[in-house]
């Protein structure tokens, strides 16, 4: 019954279906150096942080804000800081506290967000009435001086912290999903699933959140930088991660005064949140294209031609 | 034939929508049967009230704006719009299965279309897997898919328009549903792939012993398919019966007119007589009998008094002439 033709369209069908997932990272090089920038950091928090955890904390007077260089031995490499300690193991060291802080806070925000905005958008009504009052209130408040008072009552340890930069940025992912969602609601194949007996929670879950989390993930990783930074101000304030701890974020608000002098106290763990929220920024455009039935075969059509082999 | 009990009838339904000031009734007392085994047409122009009158009776309308006013949908015995939200939900898919229009936008884009049709089983309580994706492949051989194993992983947007108007068939009929409601399948296709899905649709609703309700507003379709017609003006059903008489000895002059204006492959070289006017504006319809601005025998009382319901066996006309049309057709 299949003709010759047939037959061959469908090898051929099966061999772009293989393209595995590693040459699709290949093919596309930005997000390559931006996956081995993030193994980077995820081996920095797992492996660097206590290898270098004790060296990231000793003073030395003689180095104090030593520049980039080699005169004062390799960890002193990118230079050290006003009491001496060498900048490298500290970004090294200062990594994990400020993945940890950062990626739960707007995973948190994305998820507690995501799903009231779905629900917001998706019920309408009162429902929606009350959910969208709840963001305005949030967004009403200056973050900062929310962050203050909740941190004030509660006791400022870690996770209070995370929670309290959660709820400042719930507002933003909240009203993203409701916009999307009163658009995807009413496309015909949600009234399809309707007709076809699928219920509210199956279509929220299997029509309607695949659709906008694409989106809720590139706002992730733009929020991933400037909760960095709201976090460090924080901190600055005496409320946030404390030192002797170190997080990026703190870095550049203590280097902030050396800016004339010493420029690379504030440089380099600007660089490296600079660089993480890049990477994670072109990773996410990857995933999606990826997982993008209409976009993939941006990735796979180099294929072809390795077909006539 | 016609002495079995209907799968589904519709008594008197209205639908409202409110806009604003106005109240548009766009269904104003449509009444019909769909019998098993039987393909019934509703036949009617843009803005008569048929796709409204079909998301109805699947109580997917928007409420508000849209309102069901009145009447009775009579689905097996039971008034589905007395049914709890719950109960309705098990229904769809189970016992009433829908195809519609556009076959793109009723797929979902991001889900190949394999796992799009067995989520169908799923839904209804299919928990194996592997049992479902069986399913799936031997519904999408039935409704003619070619190499379904492969075509499985596709996604809807590799599909041409054919084909994914039986993707959504295949969808529909899952459960092999008593009623099969087909709002215009295959107005976005071209008339050779038109006649394959409605040869498909036919033949599996034979198959099934479906009952089928079909929407449309080609009459081409509804000689070649339909069993019986309900011809659908201004949010009424003006007249219905079998397709054969009613399209033969047409009672009402919509019907009449509808007919004239039809291409004919014989009549080479002279002009289409459409229908003059426009269809009624459905927030101020006309008064009397709301075709009488259009109609060509129209007379001082269709413009006052709207006319009742001439019945014969198996016939129904709303027209004041109907016992008399025969004469002047």
């Amino acid at each position: 019954m299949t003709t010759p033709s047939i037959a061959a369209d469908a090898e051929s069908v099966s061999i772009r279906r293989s393209v595995p997932i590693w040459l699709l990272l290949w093919r596309d090089k930005p997000a390559l150096v931006a996956a081995f920038w993030l193994l980077l950091i995820v081996a920095c928090v797992f492996v660097g942080h206590p290898l270098f955890v004790d060296d990231a904390a000793v003073v030395n007077l003689s180095a104090r804000n030593a520049a980039p260089g080699f005169e004062h031995g390799f960890l002193n490499l990118l230079g050290a800081d006003p009491l001496g300690r060498p900048l490298l193991p500290r970004l090294i060291v200062g990594a994990r506290n400020t993945v940890m802080v950062a990626g739960s806070v707007v995973v948190i925000a994305l998820t507690a967000g995501g799903i009231l905005g779905m629900l917001a958008g998706y019920l309408g009504g009162i429902v929606n009435t009350v959910i969208m009052r709840f963001a305005d209130l949030l967004s009403s408040f200056p973050s900062l001086l929310l962050a203050l008072i909740v941190l004030y009552v509660l006791e400022p340890s870690v996770a209070n912290l995370i929670l309290v930069l959660a709820i400042t940025r719930t507002a933003i992912y909240l009203r993203v999903t409701r916009a999307e969602v009163l658009e995807l609601r009413e496309r015909v194949f949600v009234d399809a699933a309707r007709a076809l007996g699928g219920s509210n929670a199956h279509i929220l879950y299997k029509h309607i959140s695949p659709m906008v989390l694409p989106t809720l993930g590139t706002i992730l990783t733009i929020d991933f930088a400037s909760v960095m930074l709201s976090e460090s101000a924080l901190s600055f304030l005496g409320i946030g991660i404390q030192p002797p701890e170190v997080t990026w974020g703190l870095m550049v608000s203590q280097g902030r005064n050396y800016l004339a002098s010493a420029w690379w106290l504030a440089f380099f763990p600007g660089l490296a949140i600079m660089l993480t929220a890049l990477s994670a920024n072109l990773l996410s455009s990857w995933i999606r294209t990826v997982n993008d039935p209409t976009q993939r075969w941006r990735l796979e059509a180099p294929a072809k031609p390795r077909t006539k082999e | 034939m016609t002495t079995t009990v209907p799968v589904l009838t519709v008594e008197e339904l209205a639908v409202q929508f409110r806009t604003g000031r106005e109240i548009v009734r766009a269904v104003n007392g449509a009444s019909f049967a769909v019998h098993k085994g039987e393909m019934t047409a509703v036949l009617g122009e843009s803005g008569s009230g048929k796709s409204v009158t079909a998301t109805a009776i699947m109580r997917l309308l928007q409420s508000p704006p849209a309102l069901v006013s009145g009447g009775v949908i009579r689905f097996e015995g039971t008034d589905i719009l007395d049914l709890t939200e719950h109960a309705w939900r098990k229904m769809l898919g189970a016992k009433i299965g829908m195809v519609l229009q556009d076959a793109l936008t009723a797929l979902n884009p991001v889900y190949p279309v394999g796992k799009q049709i067995s989520e169908v089983f799923r839904v209804h309580g299919e928990r194996n897997r592997r049992v479902a994706y069986d399913k799936t492949i031997a519904l999408m051989e039935r409704v003619g898919i070619p190499d379904p194993v492969t075509r499985a992983e596709d996604y809807p947007h590799q599909f041409s328009g054919g084909m994914r108007q039986r993707v959504m068939i295949a969808m529909a009929i899952a459960l092999q549903p008593t009623l099969l409601i087909a709002d215009e399948p295959t107005t976005a296709l071209d008339v050779t792939v038109q006649a394959q899905i409605m040869d498909l649709i036919t033949g599996i609703s034979r198959e099934f012993g479906m009952a089928v309700l079909l929407i449309t507003h080609d009459i081409g379709v509804v000689m070649d398919y339909a069993d019986h017609v309900a011809v659908m003006y201004a949010g009424r059903v003006v007249e219905s019966g079998r397709v054969g008489e009613v399209l033969r000895h047409p009672l009402h002059p919509y019907t009449k007119a509808l007919l004239r204006s039809a291409p004919q492959a014989l009549a080479k070289g002279s002009r289409l007589n459409p229908i003059l006017g426009t269809p009624p504006d459905m927030a101020n319809p006309p008064s009397g009998c709301s075709f009488h601005p259009r109609c060509p025998s129209a007379t001082e009382l269709c413009r006052a008094v709207a006319p009742p319901r001439y019945v014969t066996e198996a016939r129904l006309a709303e027209c004041h002439y109907a016992e008399t049309a025969d004469e002047y057709a």
